[in-house]
């Protein structure tokens, strides 16, 4: 991860690229997607939304780009009201929606450069052109669309999202079912194009992703923000996991020789249970397993586990009331 | 990918000349389905009509049978091919989910009807006079008045554009997209005179005939043509307007409301 240079994102005071205030959604249908979203994203920033499948995450986008009409509230991306600045405010973002829909009769270099019309802009082939080969897809310029892989087919939905030279640019699950060549290729992508000064906003329900990419990370969940945090704090808070040893024989307490560490015993003695920081520089394992050798513990087993996304979301909930 | 952020323009040029430059191509793509199939039905009704069954028949108001249908054949592939086209147009995206990109895009209603609906009309009216080339082939024609002729023809083409549009936004399934063309275009453009003049019904049936808006298509159309008519041509011309009017009003609404456009 490069270092955070660009001054624009050092001062969280400057004003939002976009700005989302009282947002809310009640489909007809009677489902409320989103109750009250107040969110500020940063000029030039990559900032992950993470939360379950349902949570709201494609209705805020949506809303944002212009695909679905708010309940209440309003939006302002780099200044422009969405609803009534719709044109100002669409010419400067670009989607890239979860579901893999293209024009399967069309080519490659001619959806792309489509696109760019769609948004306003003079034509620009050797712009196309970049853009393509950016995303490796210049090799199947003059393919039709409907003769790629489901790899190949995303490359060019985001392609399509980049001919306009959006400011923002939102990524909605960019990896649900991308192999890993594509996401690595998407990952360097994003990062130059924050290193360009595009804001980026993805959404995810993997953790690791906000974690491998993100400055920011807000976590949505049922139609609400419960969380908004940089990155490093969140990982730090989020970022513990347990080591559970399984013994030969059931301890009745801890020795006082293993009291410098965060232990607890568990199932009636039959478990020693370690907490440990991932982000630690020194998680303390080896330590750990020396003095447990040097006390005459032994153990049969072990295993270690992680906070579920779902175990960190009901924390978060329960914390909050 | 730096930007240099000017204001939009009032119109989205470069936006209508895409989706009309989409929207041909998709048609060249597909020349048996758009041009040659629609030749090739209005060629056997002359055949059927104007040949085997004209020939047996009389003039009407002193124009040959086979070159008074002309005009009614041309309209009947101008409405249906008009509604088809333009419903389609909008509906596959919709079916297809390709829509998100034109509505997160900086358009306006009315530009994204210009391109689709001003693409639509084209090829009806390129369609059109090919079926009037066509028609010279088997039967002799005059044409009075080619500037009405050719007005009645682009308005025809425009308003019927707009109202498959229409229909392509509605329907919600393939079902729904063939309905309105097959069980209320078609029998109103057969009973509308595109074969006869309606002064040929009873007096009763003539006047419900009144209430079948083709009528006045055909009669305006086939009187550029001929110089004569069922209805006065102003009569014609103005319900032509009134459709068109209504079209547009029911466009702006659905785009202004999301109706199923935007959840």
């Amino acid at each position: 991860m490069p270092p955070m240079s660009d001054p624009r994102m050092s001062d969280p005071h400057m004003s939002p690229i976009i700005s989302v205030s009282g947002l809310s959604k009640t489909y007809a249908s009677g489902f409320q997607a989103l109750k009250t979203v107040d969110l500020d994203i940063r000029k030039g920033e990559i900032f992950a939304l993470l939360g379950p499948n349902g949570a709201g995450k494609t209705t805020l986008i949506s809303i944002i780009c212009g695909l679905v009409n708010p309940s209440t509230g309003t939006v302002r991306a780099d200044g422009h009201d969405i609803v009534t600045d719709y044109r100002a405010a669409r010419a400067t973002i670009g989607l890239v929606p979860q579901e893999l829909t293209t024009d399967a009769f069309e080519t490659v270099r001619a959806t792309v450069a489509f696109s760019r019309g769609l948004f306003g802009k003079p034509k620009d082939p050797a712009l196309v052109e970049q853009v393509l080969k950016d995303l490796s897809l210049w090799d199947k310029r003059d393919a039709q669309i409907r003769t790629l892989s489901g790899g190949m087919k995303r490359r060019v939905m985001i392609a399509k999202a980049l001919a306009h030279e959006p400011r923002i640019l939102f990524l909605d699950e960019p990896t649900a079912g991308v192999d890993v060549e594509l996401r690595q290729d998407m990952w360097q992508l994003v990062r130059r194009l924050r290193e360009n000064g595009v804001t980026i906003i993805l959404t995810t329900h993997y953790i690791e992703e906000a974690e491998e990419m993100a400055d920011r990370v807000g976590v949505i969940s049922k139609g609400e923000i419960i969380l908004v945090e940089d990155k490093v704090e969140l990982m730090r808070k989020l970022g513990r996991k347990q080591l559970t040893l399984t013994l030969q024989a059931p301890l009745a307490e801890l020795p006082s020789a293993l009291s410098a560490f965060d232990l607890a015993l568990a199932a009636r003695g039959e478990e020693l249970v370690y907490t440990y920081d991932t982000k630690a520089e020194r998680t303390g394992i080896t330590t750990l397993l020396q003095a447990l050798g040097e006390a005459g513990i032994r153990f049969s087993d072990l295993r270690t586990s992680q906070s579920s996304l779902e175990d960190i979301f009901v924390s978060l909930v329960r914390d909050r009331s | 990918m730096k930007t240099l952020d000017a204001s939009p323009p009032a119109i989205n040029w470069p936006a209508i000349a895409a989706i009309y430059r989409f929207e041909m191509a998709r048609t060249l793509r597909t020349p048996l389905q758009s041009v040659v199939s629609p030749v090739l039905s209005t060629s056997l009704y002359f055949v059927v009509f104007g040949a085997a069954i004209g020939s047996r028949m009389e003039a009407i108001d002193g124009v040959a049978y086979g070159a008074f249908i002309v005009p009614g054949l041309m309209m009947l592939t101008l409405l249906t091919q008009s509604i088809a086209n333009a419903s389609f147009a909008i509906y596959f995206p919709k079916f297809t989910g390709t829509i998100y990109e034109l509505l997160s895009a900086p358009v306006a209603w009315w530009e994204v009807v210009i391109g689709y609906v001003g693409a639509a009309a084209t090829k009806s009216v390129v369609l059109g006079l090919i079926i009037l080339l066509t028609a010279t082939f088997f039967v002799p024609l005059r044409i009075e008045h080619p500037g009405f002729m050719l007005l009645f023809l682009v308005l025809t083409a425009v308003t019927f554009s707009l109202f498959g549009f229409i229909v392509g936004i509605w329907a919600d399934g393939f079902e729904k997209l063939q309905v309105i063309p097959l069980l209320v275009v078609t029998p109103l453009a057969f009973l509308g005179g595109s074969f006869y003049s309606i002064e040929m019904l009873p007096p009763l049936w003539r006047t419900v005939a009144l209430f079948n808006p083709v009528v006045y298509l055909i009669s305006g159309f086939r009187w550029s043509f001929f110089g004569i008519a069922d209805v006065g041509v102003g009569v014609s011309l103005g319900m032509t307007l009134v459709f068109l009017a209504l079209c547009i009003a029911a466009v702006a609404w659905i785009f202004r409301t999301g109706y199923r456009l935007k959840n």
